[in-house]
């Protein structure tokens, strides 16, 4: 994970420009086997959903178990957190220990000098540092999750014979540089260049990164720049992203000062400069012209770590909130025999069980060799990123004081915490990413039907009932699989109607989209739940169901009113008065209202 | 010194850290859903072995575990630590709180005659039942020297030196080899496994036996009675000053 540079997302940045686009991007890479996607066609899918994948082997369980042991002893013994922040550092002896124990090779083959877990593995043995502290887990996944990720993916055999070793035993740190002081969320604007020399031996390399994660400790550096490619067709020289494999020792490569940052201090986060850095032609990662496509792949893959490392942090908030619930006594009796208290902590148990599922169906899927699952990865990264900014927020609240005090240890998971919802895809181009691919399904399914067509589609989509599940779901479930059946057939309507109405204008009206993903969001979500709690009681533990139904009940209450809203005149009012507020603000440079005191 | 083969001990027992709790029909404690590891005085045995081995004065290390299927974990995590292959001795789950001292030495004395080690290193005493009997049975059937609670163990010259902790000091010995010693707690810091020896670990080999396998009769020779909790600490009381203290401790006899 990489401050900023990773906040980007090639088809929504497209999307955000022109329609097209977008259509195209996701036909290149994209079949139609994705829950997410189902959702809004108004399919629920069933296959995709059932059973809850259960992926590890007997043998790989007790593996994880073993290593979990390792890692637990690592950060309570060797770990600490709380200096780490306060010295924005990670002391150089307990990088030897991270080195020797293992934690920089994770996914890397084992030919290679790796550990070749699965995702599925990997992501539950990054609740570790969820649980512990997420600076590390930033330094260790700038490394793997996105520093050498490229090198795993896109490398060539020689490639990762080079560099792979050193990477996974952590003899040399990795980071990925994307992000531009102009080029955030619209990574296609970069500016950095490389340049064929005239021997066409190597690419010169110009310009600079910014908030680039181990930046200022990496050997290694994937780089993103425009490079001149040559259309086959028009002949025209045009500059298109590459991807490179760069080496500090190409000479060139320099980087600032370590940034002073809000949250994880202790992983460095740095600018970086190419001055005519001279790279190899063999240093090339992927296709020439291609740069785009490696950077999503890298961040699409990368980013089903989050949902599960923050299960972690989550988990841990919960207990710290609990226990004080448990002993805290305030008039006449502990903090947990009031409503108020049983209501947060309930929402903070739902909100972990919901990510909980989601993060692991979307590792799951990818161990099964799913083609495709970026929908959900980016549904992942917004929930797990929001709730567990909302479990922390709420566990502050519960402990009162203390919650703000620095050494009762809670504050620092926030301002750790903070920087979740913005790198790896700000979760606000994620939500217009997820909504754009939907309606982008929907107007293709519009038009393939004909006005007609679709209209007598949209008819019977809204007034049958929604058919009957062919799994054989648990009891107890029904109303809640009732709920989803019914909420992903209106939607689909909803959001078709929409389309209609806006046609292709849909693309401006960022408030709907914002809905839109919302909905899309929990309908994911209690899919998952249903099918994680449906597993459970299948093996004889019923107990989750409880959770899911509390979950699925409170999204399609809230699901219910964001169709309402979406489909309300009057709420479209609201919001255009409302819309009117912000710019007015903004063309009067600052805040509209004078003071009521009258100085 | 060096090549020699090792043959190291590991029980899996009730994690330490956990509360233990007695069962309902007060003939044992509750091991149902509760975390288990490896007995900590055997990480101190296998801990030595290893560091034996990377002195090179070790050459092949066994690992040996009777207990139920459950206890290839325990012996999966020696092989993380470093030991080389393992053996497990299974005995039904259930009946393994019964498997007694005399009957484990009896299946560790058939497997050095299998194995022919040089050197068996076991854990002084397991933390569940705490009987600090097996090294020296099998000391006693094998009729090798022991040396037991070790805190220190060097090899010269084909003999171990071996610092015990015992009463009010320490004590050197010397024994010649084959030996069979005990880790006492301070031999040494044992080491985590780390994330790429857990993988290697899965590929080293566990044979798989049963007591009946190695003619070992294990029916128990002592039968538990009862276990109870230990007595819940009465609350202590506050006296106003060093004369009351001074009454109540001639009135209940310490004076």
């Amino acid at each position: 994970m990489s401050l900023r540079s990773a906040t980007l997302l090639y088809n929504s940045a497209k999307a955000l420009r022109a329609y097209q686009p977008v259509a195209v991007a996701c036909k290149r890479y994209l079949s139609d086997t994705s829950f997410a996607r189902g959702i809004f066609m108004g399919e629920l899918r069933e296959d995709e959903l059932f059973p809850y994948p259960d992926v590890l082997s007997e043998e790989q369980k007790e593996t994880v178990s073993m290593m979990m042991e390792a890692g637990h002893a690592f950060f309570q013994e060797t770990n600490d957190a709380a200096a780490n922040d306060a010295n924005e550092a990670i002391p150089e002896d307990q990088l030897d220990q991270m080195r020797a124990l293992g934690m920089y090779g994770l996914m890397v083959p084992e030919e290679y000098g790796g550990i070749a877990l699965t995702n599925t593995m990997y992501a539950k043995f990054g609740e570790l540092s969820g649980e512990y502290d997420l600076g590390i887990g930033i330094h260790t996944g700038a490394h793997q999750s996105i520093g050498y990720k490229g090198i795993l993916l896109e490398g060539t055999e020689e490639q990762k014979a080079k560099y792979l070793p050193s990477l996974a035993s952590g003899e040399v740190f990795a980071c990925f540089c994307l992000t531009e002081p102009s080029s955030g969320s619209d990574a296609s604007s970069i500016k950095t260049r490389a340049v064929l020399n005239e021997a066409g031996t190597h690419y010169v390399l110009n310009g600079s990164k910014i908030w680039i994660s181990n930046g200022g400790i990496a050997e290694i550096f994937t780089v993103f720049a425009q490079t001149p490619v040559v259309d086959a067709k028009t002949g025209e020289t045009k500059d298109k992203m590459t991807a490179f494999i760069v080496e500090r020792s190409f000479g060139g490569v320099n980087h600032g000062p370590p940034e002073k940052k809000m949250g994880i201090k202790c992983s460095n986060t740095a600018e970086v400069y190419f001055e005519n850095c001279e790279v190899p032609v063999d240093n090339v990662l992927g296709d020439i012209g291609g740069g785009f496509k490696v950077a999503m792949k890298i961040l699409n893959n990368g980013r089903f770590g989050m949902g599960a490392c923050l299960t972690g942090t989550m988990r841990m908030l919960i207990t710290r909130a609990i226990d004080h619930a448990n002993n805290r006594k305030q008039f006449v009796s502990n903090l947990r025999e009031y409503q108020g208290i049983q209501q947060k902590i309930a929402r903070m148990n739902l909100l972990c069980y919901a990510n909980e599922s989601m993060a692991y169906m979307l590792c799951g899927n990818m161990d099964k060799g799913a083609p495709e699952y970026q929908l959900e990865a980016a549904i992942s990264k917004i929930f797990a990123s929001q709730s567990a900014w909302d479990v922390c927020d709420e566990t502050v609240q519960i402990l009162g004081g203390a919650g703000f005090m620095k050494d009762v240890g809670i504050e620092r998971w926030m301002r750790d915490l903070r920087i979740f919802r913005i790198f790896e895809g700000t979760n606000d181009i994620l939500k217009l990413f997820i909504a754009l691919n939907g309606v982008q399904d929907i107007g293709k399914k519009l038009k393939s039907a004909g006005t007609v067509g679709a209209m007598m589609g949209l008819m019977k989509s809204k007034f049958l009932p929604a058919a009957p599940l062919k799994t054989k779901v648990h009891s107890d479930l029904a109303p809640s699989v009732d709920m989803l059946r019914g909420d992903i057939a209106k939607f689909s309507v909803s959001v078709s109607e929409q389309v209609i109405k806006h046609k292709k204008k849909i693309i401006e009206q960022q408030v709907l989209l914002n809905r839109i993903a919302d909905v899309a969001i929990l309908l994911q979500s209690m899919g998952a739940v249903i099918s994680r709690s449906n597993t459970a009681a299948d093996k004889g533990d019923t107990s989750e169901i409880t959770l899911a139904n509390a979950w699925c009940a409170d999204s399609h209450r809230r699901i219910s009113v964001l169709l309402e809203e979406m489909a309300s005149s009057d709420v479209s009012k609201i919001d255009l008065a409302i819309l009117e507020v912000g710019r007015k603000a903004l063309d009067a440079n600052g805040y509209l209202a004078k003071s009521p005191v009258g100085v | 010194m060096s090549g020699l083969r090792v043959l190291v001990g590991c029980k899996r027992v009730i994690d330490y850290a956990v509360k233990i709790r007695v069962r309902p029909d007060s003939l044992g404690v509750v091991t149902d859903g509760v975390k288990h590891s490896m007995n900590p005085f055997d990480e101190n045995a296998i801990e030595e072995a290893v560091r034996m081995k990377q002195k090179k004065i070790v050459k092949e290390i066994v690992v040996a575990s009777c207990g139920p299927s459950q206890s290839q974990e325990t012996i999966r995590t020696a092989l993380a630590m470093g030991a080389d292959r393992g053996i497990h001795v299974e005995v039904p789950a259930g009946t393994d709180a019964d498997l007694q001292p005399l009957a484990v030495a009896k299946i560790f004395s058939k497997l050095v005659e299998k194995e022919k080690p040089d050197l068996v290193i076991l854990g002084k005493q397991a933390i569940d039942d705490d009987a600090n009997q097996t090294t020296q049975l099998l000391a006693g059937m094998l009729d090798w020297p022991q040396g037991t609670m070790a805190s220190v163990v060097n090899a010269a010259d084909g003999r171990l030196t071996i610092t015990r902790e015992i009463d009010g000091g320490l004590e050197d010995i010397s024994v010649s080899l084959p030996a069979v010693i005990s880790a006492d707690l301070r031999l040494n810091e044992p080491r985590y496994a780390t994330l790429p020896n857990i993988m290697k670990a899965k590929k080293k080999k566990i044979e798989k036996m049963t007591p009946e396998n190695l003619g070992v009769d294990i029916t128990p020779r002592l039968k538990i009675l009862n276990v109870v909790d230990p007595p819940v600490r009465q609350a202590g009381e506050k006296v106003p000053d060093v004369s009351t203290l001074m009454e109540k401790l001639k009135e209940k006899g310490h004076l």
